[in-house]
């Protein structure tokens, strides 16, 4: 009774976040331990919205002594100061996560225990010295431990996201397509749409038929008039519109009757004829290596991959399965209950032959278990998501370092416009490289400004040099880096704070999609942009 | 005991300030840099200012509100008054971090201020348990900078109007110590957004009122008699079933925070949907239907609100120049924004001084007028009332909001404007929840 009462204070407490991510995404989030490293402002904030929500466990590693400046919710000078009071606070926020914390710098527990970061279903390394950061980078890539980068620095915020290869099969896309198959119905919905005769019907049942099936019947007439082929250009698809116009009842009058379904048909017409084909992201999958090669330790998002494609190639005829869905429409109940019911019958019968595409690919690398674990998922939301898949591959740390393998295109085409966030980039590797010969960060005090301005200019210049860019670094942002004297100020911690958390939480549900791979935040213009370095 | 256990050792000094407490904000407000407001000018005035000066009104302490204070607080902002009229729900605290289990039931404004002042020593919020129209214009005008977090678009119209009846002209030109800078900030889901109103110079809420996606509200027929959806059976229920059948009592209101009223509904609908063979409908789709449920979650709301808080101070501070004046936030996809520039509308009814105009012919009846006034895109008003001098004496043609009233001018919506002795370019006054101010409009008639 009490475990009763406990799961719906739960449901209650979380109902908001529930309907955007689902129970299994809850009990994914619920599952999770994540790993912070530096308990700064930007760090406890990530983790003050990852705790919220009811991740599973985190671990703070945090070597510093607190200082007077450290300027976050969790640590308060009057409070006390260590990352044992920042983890008893964040752990107060929420009485379903446990908290832990290791009084170690990053670098010490690389030297010692690199292990230690395995455990981990998510490392976030928050204001790291460019060393540390990618020599943690070289080890959570070889563990395939997601990895991801956050730093505040003045007014300019900076994510990076390493991981080698991320699945998702629900991305919840803002405004996806409809999956009517109108330019290609299949028998059932053919069937279906024969059952009606719109001009033998009675008034009310023609202004009460959903629009689908008084495009689908339009479109038969036009296509047996124009050699079997749908409206093509806007003249045609005028003309298209214009002959379901003439279609509306007329009164005794001659005037045309109030048909909103008729209106809604014509408006459609556009979404009607939505060519039925395959993104270029869901071919890229079925055409990745991972798809072609099924072995015993192939994922479970390739296997379920595999299942589609083979669909697509076979019963499909080179479409994928039907969603099953139709948007709401003016119609009555029983004409569109049954025309969604046509959609919704063949979605479960392609799913089952999907299910044993798969299944017969599990049986032949010796595998038994269906439906199976391991970030699977059942076969049907699979089917509804399949035009959505998606795959994000982040290049490595390293790559983006070496002199090599850098994107130097991006970096030059980006710099065409000197004001583009790719300069605060660049300031921030050049920041990086000035703490590497100084140990400190430029400008920290006032009496340093001045004369660091000339020094990290110098910085500059030898990481262009270093990388044979050709870009042009305006002097006002090398005097804007020593001003912020890595000054971390709490509202641009807490944007990050935001934008990483959600990030975190995508890596961990497998839902929604994550950027990939460079996010730069511009807090005195409000701007951003993300860039694959 | 460990190094870690003790509290630190720091000078405390006499402003209550340890060194380095305010040291990243410092060094925006005492060095120099070339992104600077033109009329910034270096100096350690500007944090005193922040510390003992600036005061900061923030309108809700929920999910954005929370964060508001948190981060103006941090900021050194230390004069901040919060209004919220709510108490704390359980599904409030998946973002709403200045409150905890204990806490539910209480208003938060108190809960938000108690948690700030005794978490961040020096600041001092105070808390108003109250409706936003509680207070009048001596209220508001004492503040530098105010920044919402309201989860209504009744109430920002409200609150733009309110700024706007502060701005004083003289001889046609505003003042400029006249206008309090507005801050407004929305969350959805994964989607955001924060805007800079400088009322009387930029665009204000009503320029931009096409910006805000109409409510959904499913046609009465499909709710009676053609339900397609689990949502139009829960509607059917709630519009429709409950007031004719009265379940819990006469006079006693649908209360969505009741949770057996909505396991009635919930009930009810399931019958009614399975009359018409539809599947779908759930408890928590329910209880989504009849509260208008909006999903939320913490971290969309730390954007925005931080966003917010860095205009707050760039304005209070001259630092940078503010935004400019509009910021999109979406990560459903990777992350997304998109800044633009919102232009003032030439006629808005709320900010421009273009006098509003209705134009019908004498024979349009009441009740059209009425329906251009809520329906027409731009005014988008709720339930207005509308009065006229007729022989010289104040008449309320239509009210809507006392019950008694509505009876008696009830019939007037069936009459001609020609009948209700209205002349051509008569002026009629228009109040609505929309707006603190009555809005003027000139009557043209059209042949």
């Amino acid at each position: 009774r009490i475990m009763a009462d406990q799961k719906t204070n739960k449901e209650q407490r979380y109902d908001r976040q529930l309907r955007l991510w689902g129970d299994h995404g809850q009990e994914a989030l619920e599952n999770a331990h994540t790993c912070l490293l530096n308990a700064t402002a930007t760090g406890t904030e990530i983790l003050k919205n990852l705790i919220l929500p009811g991740i599973g466990a985190f671990t703070i590693v945090d070597g510093h002594r607190v200082t007077g400046e450290d300027n976050n919710i969790t640590i308060t000078v009057t409070h006390g100061g260590s990352s044992r009071a920042a983890t008893e606070f964040l752990q107060e926020l929420n009485s379903d996560v446990s908290g832990n914390f290791v009084e170690e710098s990053p670098d010490k527990l690389l030297d010692n225990d690199p292990e230690f970061f395995h455990r981990f279903s998510l490392v976030i390394g928050v204001q790291l010295p460019e060393s540390t950061c990618l020599r943690l980078g070289s080890v959570l890539w070889s563990a395939g431990v997601p990895f991801l980068v956050c730093r505040t620095y003045g007014l300019v915020g900076y994510m990076r996201l390493v991981v080698k290869e991320h699945t998702v099969v629900e991305s919840h896309p803002d405004n996806a397509l409809e999956d009517l198959r109108l330019d290609q119905p299949f028998t059932e919905l053919k069937n279906h749409i024969s059952t009606y005769d719109l001009d033998s019907m009675e008034k009310k049942d023609h202004s009460h038929t959903p629009w689908i099936v008084v495009v689908a019947k339009y479109l038969e007439n036009w296509c047996n008039e124009h050699d079997l082929q749908v409206p093509k250009n806007y003249k045609e698809k005028e003309a298209f519109r214009q002959l379901i116009r003439e279609g509306i009842r007329k009164n005794e009058s001659g005037a045309p009757e109030e048909e909103e379904n008729f209106d809604e048909a014509i408006k459609n017409v556009n979404t009607a004829l939505n060519p039925t084909k395959i993104s270029s992201a869901v071919d890229d999958i079925f055409n990745s290596e991972q798809c072609e090669n099924i072995t015993s330790q192939t994922a479970a998002f390739w296997l379920m991959a595999r299942g589609v494609r083979d669909f697509v190639q076979n019963e499909g005829n080179g479409s994928l399965p039907v969603r099953g869905t139709i948007p709401d429409m003016i119609a009555d109940s029983d004409k569109f209950i049954s025309l969604q019911n046509v959609y919704r019958e063949k979605a479960l019968q392609d799913a089952a032959v999907v299910a044993k595409h798969i299944q017969s690919h599990l049986q032949a690398v010796g595998k038994v278990t269906y439906p199976f674990n391991a970030g699977g998922l059942p076969v049907s939301p699979l089917c509804k998501n399949a035009a959505f898949l998606r795959v994000v591959r982040c290049r490595s740390l390293a790559e983006e370092y070496s002199v090599d393998s850098f994107h130097k295109d991006t970096i030059t085409s980006c710099m065409d416009s000197p004001d583009s966030e790719m300069v605060l980039y660049l300031m921030l590797r050049a920041v990086d490289r000035f703490y590497q010969q100084h140990s400190r960060y430029p400008g920290v005090y006032n009496y340093q400004v001045e004369e660091d301005i000339s020094t990290l200019k110098l910085c500059v210049n030898s990481l262009l040099q270093e990388y044979s860019l050709n870009v042009n670094v305006k002097d006002d942002y090398v005097h804007e880096f020593c001003r912020y004297g890595a000054a971390e100020p709490h509202t641009v911690a807490s944007f990050l704070g935001g934008a990483a958390a959600q990030e975190a939480i995508k890596l961990i549900t497998h839902q929604f999609v994550p950027f990939n791979n460079t996010f730069i935040y511009n807090a005195m213009a409000q701007t951003s942009t993300t860039f694959q370095l | 005991m460990a190094d870690g256990d003790e509290p630190m050792a720091v000078d405390v000094g006499s402003s209550g300030d340890w060194d380095g407490r305010w040291s990243h904000v410092q060094k925006f407000l005492e060095r120099s840099g070339p992104f600077t407001h033109p009329d910034f000018e270096a100096s350690d005035e500007t944090l005193q200012f922040l510390l003992e000066t600036c005061k900061i009104l923030v309108i809700g302490a929920g999910g954005l509100g929370c964060e508001l204070l948190k981060n103006l607080a941090l900021s050194g902002f230390r004069h901040i008054h919060v209004v919220d009229m709510d108490t704390i729900d359980v599904s409030n605290l998946n973002r709403q971090f200045l409150f905890r289990s204990k806490d539910v039931g209480r208003p938060k404004a108190e809960v938000a201020a108690d948690f700030v002042n005794s978490r961040v020593p020096g600041c001092h919020v105070v808390p108003h348990f109250k409706k936003i129209q509680d207070f009048d214009e001596s209220f508001y005008r004492q503040f530098h900078i105010i920044v919402c977090g309201l989860d209504s678009i009744i109430a920002r119209r409200w609150m733009n109007g309110m700024l706007l009846s502060l701005l004083v002209y003289e001889d046609g030109v505003l003042d400029p110590s006249s206008i309090i800078p507005l801050i407004d900030g929305g969350t959805e889901g994964f989607k955001g957004n924060a805007r800079v109103i400088l009322p009387g110079m930029t665009a204000c809420i009503d320029c931009t009122l096409e910006l805000y996606p109409p409510q959904i509200n499913f046609p009465m027929c499909t709710i009676a008699s053609m339900p397609r959806l689990p949502e139009h059976c829960i509607e059917y229920v709630r519009i429709l079933q409950w007031p004719k059948e009265k379940p819990f009592g006469d006079g006693v209101a649908l209360d969505g925070d009741n949770p057996e009223h909505i396991q009635w509904v919930f009930q009810n609908s399931l019958e009614r949907a399975a009359e018409f063979s539809i599947t779908g409908v759930t408890y928590r789709l329910t209880q989504g239907v009849v509260k208008r449920i909006i999903p939320a979650v913490a971290s969309t709301n730390a954007v925005i609100a931080a966003a917010c808080a860095t205009e707050v101070f760039k304005i209070a501070t001259s630092a940078y120049i503010p935004l400019n004046n509009y910021l999109v936030f979406n990560d459903v996809d990777g992350l997304y924004t998109y800044t633009f520039e919102a232009e003032r509308k030439e006629n808005c009814s709320a900010c421009s001084q273009v006098p509003q105009k209705l134009q019908f012919p004498p024979s349009a009846k009441l009740q059209e007028v009425l329906e251009y006034l809520t329906e027409n895109s731009s005014l988008q008003m709720k339930s207005p009332a509308i009065t006229a001098t007729l022989e010289g004496k104040n008449k309320t043609l239509y009210l809507q909001t006392v019950a008694s009233i509505e009876e008696r001018t009830r019939p007037n919506l069936c009459k001609t404007l020609k009948e209700l002795g209205l002349a051509d370019g008569q002026e009629l006054a228009v109040a609505d929840v929309t707006t603190p101010q009555t809005v003027l409009f000139k009557l043209n008639f059209t042949s």
